[in-house]
């Protein structure tokens, strides 16, 4: 189980890599791993805007669907199409080539309730 | 366990396990104001001698389509249902069996859905197919459901010779989600649905039109017409099809442009039976597979390469998805999707074509008939087996005249559409000889 340090974390099990304004969010290894194996994803519209603790799109596996909630709020920058039509690849590659979306953050203070990776961790541990 | 009531026995054991003196006391915790002091009003049990008595005495009081000529239509139809339907539905694998979500223990009733699945994809010329809805009326308002999930949009424009009661179903499944409803006139000159009306009433949130083909007054639409329009607004065409025998001639609709086709499949193995249950359908192409509600069987294998079946996109569905799932009917009409898919086996592709010309030619040679007696057809455009002729008289009192005769003449419609005043929707099946529409037009002429 992974858990890059230079990434924040969500409670609802998001990754957020921040580059200056640009967020890229994607699901967490821990998260790939309790869905089983992943069929199907739907992402918001390039240009479309999400909501800070809201749903922005959808995954499913052989045995669950989720939400996926935004760990932040802004306009949807770019989306990752190729997940669309290989969604295994969230199980294969999580943080790397299944990164979801990426958003213009709307503001700094977006981030600050953000966890970094420790307290992700020590967080789902808990949760077991 | 036996389906027997307690004895005297049994009550005196529950109540002392239970710590009560007496069933009054055992139920003391109800406030005595909510209690019935009354025995219950049930008389005394029957026989089984006398039980089939009774119940025969009742079913005497009923008129069916063997007492009577009947020549009625709009949404259900008097076919033959041959005898193999029956036999084989009858069988208790098929008539006890329980939601299939066990396929280890459910592959014969997976398959039989799946067959079902596969026959209404060939009906539709769609890709998918679902295992059935309740009926054609609920069918096409899951589909106006459907379609705003797909979409994004609200909007709905149903044609006006959509039937009436579907238009109805659709109005009480929108009622609290803002509606956003119009209706688009037919024409009164050619009975079917006017294009321009339809371009007109679309706009940005049109998230479906609904037509029906043959539609409610038996006319053949220009269903690939009104797909080019409602697709070059973006909005998607769900074609309704409630006589679906008449897919046995007629283009599919997934053939002619149609985003959704759903319906009515009672035509095939299902009795009439006073309305009901009656068997919806809907077909869909792939990519909307995900926003169909219902179950959907699958064509698998198992861990050794063997054929197997089971229900598939489950996570569409509340058991898995509760508030989020695509829709709150997570059930199909096993049975009666059964009782379909034996007729269609039956038949054959061959068989059905000429069930639906036997349809059709039956239909034309009463309404020659029909015109001889002094009737007119409403409308010049083609029809299958059903069509609108107005009379001289007021259809009500023609139809109760017939009624004596033990003809079932047809719909008034003046009951859905006040303009059709003089108007009478007749049917004509595999089921009417030629003695009886004879029959129908010399008692017309009398009348």
């Amino acid at each position: 189980m992974e858990f890059p340090k230079d990434l924040k974390y969500t409670k609802e099990h998001e990754w957020v890599k921040v580059e200056g304004k640009i967020a890229t969010i994607g699901i967490t290894d821990y998260a790939q791993d309790s869905l089983g194996d992943v069929v199907y994803v739907e992402l918001p519209p390039e240009g479309g805007s999400v909501t800070k603790h809201e749903p922005f799109g959808v995954v499913e596996s052989v045995k669950a669907v989720s939400d996926l909630y935004s760990p932040v709020s802004g306009s949807v920058t770019e989306v990752n199409d190729a997940i669309i039509d290989s969604p295994e690849a969230i199980n294969e590659d999580p943080y790397g080539d299944a990164w979801m979306i990426k958003v213009e953050i709307a503001g700094q203070s977006e981030l600050d309730d953000l966890l970094t990776a420790d307290e992700y961790q020590k967080f789902i541990e808990e949760e077991k | 366990m036996p389906y027997i009531p307690h004895t005297e026995e049994d009550i005196g054991k529950i109540l002392e396990a239970a710590g009560a003196s007496s069933i009054d006391d055992a139920l003391s915790a109800l406030p005595a104001n909510l209690r019935s002091r009354k025995p219950l009003d049930v008389p005394a049990g029957l026989s089984e001698q006398e039980l089939l008595g009774h119940l025969k005495q009742l079913g005497s009081r009923n008129s069916t389509v063997e007492d009577y000529s009947s020549f009625l239509g709009g949404g259900a139809y008097n076919h033959y249902i041959p005898a193999i339907v029956d036999s084989l539905i009858s069988r208790s694998e098929f008539y006890t069996s329980y939601t299939p979500y066990q396929p280890e223990l459910s592959q014969g009733t997976l398959q039989a859905i799946f067959e079902y699945q596969t026959l209404v994809c060939q009906l539709t010329g769609m890709d998918v197919s679902n295992a059935s809805l309740y009926d054609g009326a609920t069918a096409v308002a899951e589909a106006v459901l459907m379609a705003r999930r797909i979409t994004g949009r609200n909007g709905i424009v149903l044609s006006a010779a959509l039937h009436p009661e579907y238009r109805d179903t659709v109005r009480t499944y929108l009622s609290g989600t803002g509606d956003h409803l119009s209706e688009a006139a037919f024409s009164a000159g050619t009975g079917t649905t006017l294009a321009e009306t339809i371009e007109n009433a679309i706009d940005g949130d049109t998230a479906c039109v609904v037509v029906q083909h043959p539609n409610f007054f038996g006319c053949i639409e220009d269903v690939g017409a009104l797909a080019e329009i409602v697709h070059k607004k973006g909005a998607l065409l769900i074609v309704a099809v409630s006589e679906a025998v008449s897919l046995g001639l007629l283009k599919p609709p997934g053939e002619m442009g149609a985003d959704i086709a759903v319906g009515e499949n009672q035509s095939f193995g299902n009795p009439l039976s006073y309305g009901g249950p009656y068997l919806g359908f809907m077909a869909t192409r792939t990519e909307f597979v995900r926003q169909m509600p219902g179950r959907i069987v699958g064509q698998t294998v198992d861990k050794n390469g063997r054929r197997a079946f089971c229900l598939t996109f489950s996570t569409r569905e509340q058991h898995i998805r509760r508030e989020r799932a695509t829709s709150n009917i997570c059930t199909n009409h096993g049975l009666s999707a059964l009782a379909a898919s034996i007729h269609l086996a039956a038949l054959g592709g061959v068989g059905l074509k000429r069930l639906a010309g036997l349809n059709l030619s039956k239909a034309e040679y009463l309404k020659k008939k029909l015109v001889e007696a002094g009737a007119e057809p409403a409308w010049s455009v083609p029809t299958f087996n059903e069509f609108t002729v107005k009379v001289r008289k007021d259809p009500e009192e023609v139809l109760e005249k017939l009624l004596l005769k033990k003809i079932i003449g047809g719909i008034p419609l003046k009951r859905f559409y006040p303009a059709l005043d003089r108007h009478i929707l007749v049917a004509a099946t595999e089921m009417n000889s030629k003695e009886e529409i004879d029959r129908f037009a010399s008692e017309l002429k009398s009348v």
